[in-house]
């Protein structure tokens, strides 16, 4: 929908390309799962494309990681068609579905070595021996961990099991890799190292990819494309881009990114939101119909007198400044008492310039002005 | 005078209180350990003490001095020697019974949820609620030549004459793999718990049948819990006295009631001790040998 959102990515593209002989496409058709009256998968339709990177995202109860275990056969679904390529896989044991995959908590086998661990899938495949201790050795190497192989792994670090699961997920050249929250159990700078490395192996590899996530900057980080989940069905999928610029529901824009929303009145063409007339560069809404204006903080500005052409501009008063080193938030009420959130970058010199209190005028361009039909679910 | 008020402040405790937090850190270790010597006395009073007498005892001869009569007695006489093999027979084959019907129940239990496996595991210690010997009774009128099991048989034509069920080895293996299975049962079933279920999911995403990944993944890793009930059953059934004593008829001899034959029949506290002595020792070893074997698993813990 957005040419630069499709373009973000070119090495992907091309890696995705080079590795199509071997990457498959997922097909799912109207699966479907409930635990008793209460539905966790509702119908989802969904395609993987072939060397694709695809999160699924999603609060907790979302369905994620049921969809995930459906595609992996840990679930049996209660009706529903996956397809891995041609063939129909929604019977096939876990075992037979030659998926690579890596749980949250790692799931290494404690009591084996490092390169029995990643040798696993390879030994069971009657790889020779000296095959396997090649192979393994190149996985480990490719994650940093040549030499690791007899360590034991009690004896790793968060990172370090991580990368083995990676190894071991990987050796046996899956067409397919699933991965359940793999990062969620490591702190925050080996995380946001670890996606970089993630999205770099799926680039080098080209396999199709399914990743679950609850994270949405990691979602965005990492995809070439989202699938939003809300109570057991896909609200939403698209690039990361997209979905950032136009979430389309207000559930998708509570979800990723922060937000400030702000209740429209539209009367004759035109809209009203906390006192001031809002021009949107999208939908002219229908008369009389309810909508909600979306304020991401980091587009809002806060306006010097003067200020303000090609922006709708609100009235209010800062409640709230909030020094975070890179970036300034500042809180402020609106004159109909919304409450919004302004992020700016810091600079030096700009200490003690806005003060709790003080009246603010808030501007957005009106390039990023984003109105949300007020009915859940619906997408533009 | 700035300088010399604070030394002013500081005051008696100029060094910033390390010698009174020093006491304090004694006091607490203090105050902890009193709360341990009950425990220890009762230690001291109730196993320490009888053990050296019998220790003590098992070096005297029948005149009172010190010999190793007792000892060598044990070796020369061979119905001695075959008390022993009775006993490791007896407790290796409930041990070997106990383990082919525990694995599968305590599996099956672990792969429960947990709500309806705790209802279960009530099941499996409901006999520790009950009275050893009324166990043991209710298997003698189970199983005695006009018991239940007999009369049944016999009504159902499946056998004519009353079969000898009990009195023998068949009987008192019978009563003592009953007692015995929850001791089994119990730190399998915790070790069993414990193993993170992603792990069979894993070894099934690279591959592994669900009898592969059995095999190389969740037995391995049971094996800490097995040979901890394992060890545990063993040694419990190498000094089991009652069972042995009422489901064997006099002709199942093991250690204890060797033991208390001698004391009871011939008043020989100095080979009983003996006897005793021995046991312990045996014991000993074969839980270092199960420690040894299980590298330092918790042996009586479910925790990990």
């Amino acid at each position: 929908m957005n040419l630069a959102a499709d373009h973000q990515r070119p090495a992907a593209s091309t890696a995705a390309a080079a590795g199509t002989e071997k990457a498959l496409p997922i097909a799912i058709r109207q699966l479907s799962k409930a635990y008793g009256a209460l539905p966790v998968l509702d119908g989802i339709d969904l395609d993987v494309r072939p060397g694709e990177f695809l999160t699924l995202l999603g609060p907790s109860g979302s369905g994620k990681t049921t969809l995930l275990m459906a595609i992996a056969g840990f679930l049996r679904p209660d009706r529903g068609s996956i397809r891995f390529g041609d063939s129909e896989v929604v019977r096939l044991a876990p075992h037979k579905r030659e998926i690579g995959m890596v749980f949250q908590n790692y799931a290494l086998f404690p009591h084996m070595d490092v390169a029995s661990n990643v040798g696993f899938p390879l030994r069971l495949r009657r790889v020779p021996a000296g095959e396997i201790a090649r192979r393994v050795e190149a996985a480990l190497e490719m994650f940093q961990l040549g030499g690791f192989g007899r360590r034991r792994i009690d004896q790793l670090s968060g990172g370090q099991r991580q990368r083995v699961a990676l190894a071991r997920a990987i050796v046996f050249e899956p067409r397919i890799i699933l991965m359940d929250e793999p990062l969620s159990a490591l702190d925050k700078q080996l995380r946001e190292r670890m996606q970089i490395e993630l999205r770099q192996l799926h680039e080098r590899l080209g396999t199709t990819t399914v990743y679950v996530t609850h994270d949405q900057r990691e979602a965005l980080t990492m995809s070439d494309r989202i699938a939003v989940l809300d109570r057991g069905r896909i609200a939403r999928i698209d690039t990361p881009r997209a979905i950032y610029d136009e979430p389309g529901s207000r559930f998708v824009a509570e979800f990723i990114g922060e937000s400030s929303f702000l209740d429209v009145e539209v009367a004759d063409g035109i809209c009203r939101a906390a006192g001031a007339t809002v021009i949107s560069p999208r939908l002219p809404p229908p008369h009389g119909r309810r909508c909600t204006l979306v304020l991401r903080p980091e587009r809002l500005r806060l306006l010097a007198t003067g200020e303000g052409a090609g922006m709708n501009c609100f009235e209010g008063r800062v409640t709230g400044v909030i020094y975070q080193g890179d970036t300034l938030l500042l809180q402020a009420v609106l004159d109909d008492g919304s409450p919004v959130t302004v992020r700016q970058t810091t600079r030096s010199g700009d200490a003690g310039a806005i003060r709790p209190g003080e009246p603010v005028r808030i501007g957005i361009a009106i390039a990023d002005t984003v109105l949300l039909a007020d009915e859940p679910g619906q997408v533009q | 005078m700035t300088a010399g008020s604070i030394h002013a402040a500081a005051g008696p405790a100029g060094d910033f209180h390390a010698a009174a937090l020093r006491r304090d850190h004694w006091r607490e270790r203090l105050g902890l350990a009193g709360l341990a010597a009950p425990a220890l006395l009762l230690v001291a009073v109730t196993m320490l003490l009888p053990v050296g007498w019998l220790f003590s005892l098992s070096f005297l001869d029948d005149g009172g001095a010190l010999s190793l009569a007792n000892y060598r007695r044990m070796l020369a006489e061979p119905s001695y020697t075959r008390t022993f093999v009775t006993t490791f027979e007896i407790s290796l084959a409930t041990t070997a019974i106990c383990i082919l019907l525990g694995y599968p129940l305590a599996y099956f239990l672990s792969q429960l949820p947990r709500r309806i496996a705790n209802l279960c595991m009530i099941a499996v210690l409901l006999p520790f609620w009950t009275s050893l010997l009324v166990r043991t009774y209710a298997w003698l009128v189970l199983l005695q030549r006009s018991g239940l099991v007999n009369s049944w048989g016999m009504k159902l034509g499946l056998w004519s004459e009353p079969l000898q069920l009990v009195h023998n080895t068949g009987g008192t293996l019978v009563g003592m793999v009953h007692i015995m299975l929850p001791f089994l049962v119990l730190p399998l079933y915790g070790t069993m718990r414990a193993i993170d279920r992603n792990l069979l999911r894993a070894a099934a995403s690279l591959g592994s049948t669900p009898a592969h990944g059995f095999r190389t993944v969740f037995f391995p890793l049971s094996l800490p819990g097995l040979t901890a009930g394992a060890s545990l059953v063993f040694v419990l059934c190498l000094g089991f006295y009652v069972t042995p004593a009422m489901l064997g008829g006099g002709k199942v001899t093991m250690v204890s009631n060797r033991i208390a034959n001698d004391i009871e029949l011939f008043f020989n506290w100095g080979a009983a001790s003996a006897l005793g002595v021995v046991l312990l020792v045996i014991t000993l070893v074969v839980l270092v040998l199960a420690a040894r074997l299980s590298r330092g698993a918790d042996l009586f813990g479910t925790g990990h």
